[in-house]
């Protein structure tokens, strides 16, 4: 599946995009900002406090306990300050 | 009754009246246009602002302002409805986002207005950072924001 990120969770990750094949046991998005966390310094950082961090499946606001199987391409973002 | 939609992300300028214009052009069904604009502020708090830049998810962007604005269509009658948010630079006294909703009669495009802002500002993927004296850094989302667009979805 594709990842995107924005904002600083892009700063910190590194990168705007990535294509990843998570292991079968990362069912949620919640699940899925826990193992992208244990990638490496800078992903830990990006997703030090998930809570913060807001998700979308193909597009579309989800929550944390939202399933990911099927998706194609999930983003990870900050709180939005548009407007 | 038809309602014609406007929906852009772009960034350059844009002109208020020009778009109230195409928004009511030929119709003679249009009572009431309520213009909202979002403007850059040259301060927050003590801190002068050197500028803003608009970071945006475009497809979730023009996806997500779609879904405001049908929701605002079936909530109440409106002939009309533009939104556009720029993207990029914008330094202070620019315009920054602008909606227009058209109305046979007041009610319905001022609220409409509203909605449609509250929900922009908590949903829409944008994000700004600011330019000051001591460099740059994101602007934190307010907790206000969030709790003006859960206001609508009350009763």
């Amino acid at each position: 599946m594709k990842l995107k990120y924005f904002a600083w969770v892009r700063e910190r990750v590194g990168k705007s995009e990535e294509t990843v094949e998570p292991p079968a046991s990362v069912r949620t998005v919640d699940d899925l900002i826990g193992w992208l966390a244990g990638r490496g310094e800078a992903y830990a950082h990006a997703f030090e406090t998930p809570r913060v961090i807001r998700a979308a499946i193909d597009h579309a606001h989800v929550k944390p306990d939202t399933m990911i199987a099927g998706a194609r391409e999930i983003a990870f973002f900050p709180p939005m300050t548009g407007g | 009754m038809t309602a014609a939609v406007t929906i852009r992300i772009q960034e350059a300028d844009f002109d208020i009246a020009q778009e109230i214009s195409a928004l009511t052009k030929g119709r003679t069904d249009i009572g009431a246009v309520v213009s909202f604009s979002g403007i850059c502020r040259g301060s927050e708090g003590s801190e002068t602002i050197a500028a803003l830049t608009l970071e945006h998810y475009p497809e979730m962007a023009e996806a997500e302002i779609a879904r405001h604005a049908e929701t605002a269509m079936s909530r109440w009658p409106l002939t009309g409805l533009s939104v556009i948010h720029r993207v990029g630079r914008i330094v202070p006294g620019e315009n920054i986002v602008l909606v227009l909703t058209a109305s046979q009669h007041r009610q319905a495009a001022f609220q409409a207005a509203e909605f449609l802002m509250d929900y922009l500002k908590a949903n829409a993927p944008f994000w700004k950072r600011e330019e000051s004296a001591d460099g740059t850094s994101w602007v934190e989302a307010r907790y206000h924001d969030d709790a003006a667009a859960a206001r609508w979805t009350k009763s």
